[in-house]
């Protein structure tokens, strides 16, 4: 049902890179799993709203008053790479 | 006191000991500590363990020093906070999740962060980036997940109670292979901020404990609104300790789709022992005054499909934090940005966690959002309808929690949809957003297999939005009428 091509699509959207072993076999169950779910598409749902949240909460809004934020050295603490108060990075195109 | 008698105390009985001046913190915790890190290799229920009582638990707050172990997925200021993956190895968040701040200002202090299938995806805790945890009832099986850890140490005597989260079945589904009670909330009555999220719409944390009377001891302290939360709400009374020695003008709700099994269940056939214990259960809850009525819940045989549509979809979003930027595990050698991100979370993240960030970007993407996002939310609305007409008719909803015991490690790895149905029972309230419990109802006979005999059975009861306090307490009277004794399995 989902080929290579298509696992490889995904992949990219989900900014996952797969080893050649990990395609094969990501096709296979995704098809397996995606096989099982087909079954909803039985129901007649035309008329039904969708869920997305399952309690009734109203967008809550809070006074846009400054507080405390975490401080930049705790906000850096756990960073695997720091330069001049940022998080560092390799460059968007190498 | 002296200190093999502690072992025999429920948390509760714990803090009515503190109380009386019988016991003391410092000594529970000693206790404890020292039976957490005896049993730490064998079963493999902790992913870390405190090495003093922190100074600040005073035996004066309500919970008087009673310690817990919480799931490695609440963030904890200072100590490690994995979520069972390698992607936050050794990640030390800088802030303290809601939820267990309540729970050390009420008395509580942390003793340990419990192992759990990555990110909480999972119903076998074999998951987790540092192993499996093992099933103290019987080490070749699993402990069910995802809060294998939690439910194995609590049923193991290595603490006393212990906090979860469940997202289809994470707390209920470990407590009944482990034998213990496992209670998943109202969604949105305990605060999610600083919980590492899975699925949001989902997600609940909730107490794994060894009787009824602390589980609701624990929820009391857990419930409350938050700011941090949008999601969270106000819980309408406080949660009561549980008193009901019968169900009296109860009516209990057997879903009819449970009894066609083969027909609708597709996959999810229920064990010889588990209908056992259910239909004991029944009998024993008949006894008490309860009345027992057939429901219908026609779209809870689609809750499974819809929920592994949903709950991947969220995880998709959730996940894509995890970029080696800000936290966690960065691969080395990238050659750009793209090659970043990509090649961290190759590494970072396991099988079970990839599959299902696929599963969601697929059914997320151009072309197939409508037929699987937009049908699954119209199930979720069916489902929750379904259950809001049955309990026009009854005041509770039961089902056996697992339809089988604990089964053998590496038994369904394999086989995800087989893995998957061990949420089958659960996976329809989480849908619908209402409070259920698994209470053990039983050990399993010969005759469900080779070696799956002495297993513990959950028994599932579930009831409306904001109906715990009726829930614990038809659970505390079918509890005592059961009278299951949990202490073969404790270490």
């Amino acid at each position: 049902m989902i080929d290579r091509d298509e696992v490889l699509h995904v992949a990219r959207l989900a900014r996952l890179k797969l080893d050649d072993g990990e395609v094969e076999s990501m096709a296979h169950e995704l098809s397996a799993v995606l096989d099982h779910i087909a079954k909803i598409g039985e129901l007649s749902l035309d008329d039904v709203p969708p869920t997305s949240h399952v309690v009734e909460v109203v967008g809550r809004l809070r006074p846009d008053e400054p507080r405390p934020c975490l401080p930049r050295e705790v906000a850096l603490e756990q960073a695997p790479s720091v330069a001049d108060g940022g998080f560092l990075v390799p460059s968007p195109q190498a | 006191m002296s200190p093999p008698g502690i072992i025999d105390l429920s948390a509760a009985q714990a803090v009515a000991e503190i109380e009386a001046g019988r016991l003391s913190a410092a000594e529970i915790f000693a206790f404890y500590r020292r039976r957490a890190a005896d049993e730490a290799r064998e079963l493999n229920c902790f992913t870390w363990l405190a090495s003093d009582l922190p100074g600040n638990s005073g035996s004066q707050a309500p919970l008087r020093g009673v310690p817990l172990a919480v799931k490695d997925l609440f963030c904890t200021q200072g100590v490690p906070s994995q979520s069972g993956s390698l992607i936050l190895k050794d990640y030390r968040p800088p802030y303290t999740a809601t939820v267990i701040e309540k729970l050390t200002s009420a008395g509580a202090p942390l003793l340990a962060k419990t192992n759990q299938d990555e990110f909480a995806m999972g119903s076998s805790n074999e998951n987790s980036a540092f192993g499996p945890v093992l099933n103290p009832w019987n080490h070749t099986r699993v402990p069910g997940g995802s809060s294998g850890g939690s439910a194995a140490a609590v049923a193991a005597g290595l603490v006393p109670w212990a906090l979860g989260t469940d997202t289809g079945g994470s707390i209920r589904q470990p407590a009944a292979l482990c034998g213990i009670v496992g209670l998943k909330p109202t969604y949105g009555s305990v605060s999610r901020y600083g919980m590492i999220a899975f699925a949001s719409s989902l997600d609940q944390a909730g107490p794994l404990t060894r009787n009824v009377t602390d589980a609701a001891l624990l929820l009391r302290h857990m419930v409350g609104c938050d700011d941090r939360d949008a999601t969270s709400l106000v819980f309408p009374e406080e949660i009561r300790l549980p008193t009901a020695v019968d169900l009296k003008g109860v009516t209990l709700g057997v879903p009819q789709e449970l009894e066609r099994p083969g027909a609708q269940l597709a996959g999810a056939e229920i064990q010889p022992s588990v209908r056992a214990s259910f239909e004991n259960a029944l009998k024993l809850a008949e006894r008490l005054g309860a009345t027992i009525k057939t429901v219908q819940l026609p779209h809870a045989p689609h809750a499974l499909s819809a929920y592994y549509v949903l709950a991947p979809a969220e995880a998709s979003s959730n996940l894509a934090r995890f970029d080696g930027v800000r936290y966690g595990h960065r691969a080395e050698g990238a050659e750009d940005l793209l090659d970043l991100y990509t090649r961290t979370r190759h590494d970072g993240f396991g099988p079970e966690v990839k599959r299902r960030i696929m599963l969601g970007t697929y059914a997320l993407s151009a072309g197939y959002y409508d037929a699987y996002y937009g049908s699954a939310q119209r199930v979720r609305t069916k489902i929750a309808e379904d259950f809001k007409a049955a309990f026009e008719k009854v005041d509770f909803i039961v089902t056996p929690t697992s339809a089988t015991v604990a089964f053998e490690l590496g038994e369904k790895t394999s086989d995800p949809w087989s893995m998957y149905l061990s949420d089958y029972f659960t996976v329809p309230m989480s849908l619908a957003g209402i409070p259920a419990i698994s209470i053990p109802s039983g050990l399993s006979e010969a005759g469900d297999g080779e070696g799956a005999a002495d297993l513990p059975i959950g028994f599932q009861i579930a009831g409306p939005v904001f109906s715990e306090n009726r829930l614990l307490d038809a659970a505390h009277a079918l509890e005592a009428a059961i009278g299951f004794d949990g202490s073969e399995a404790w270490v």
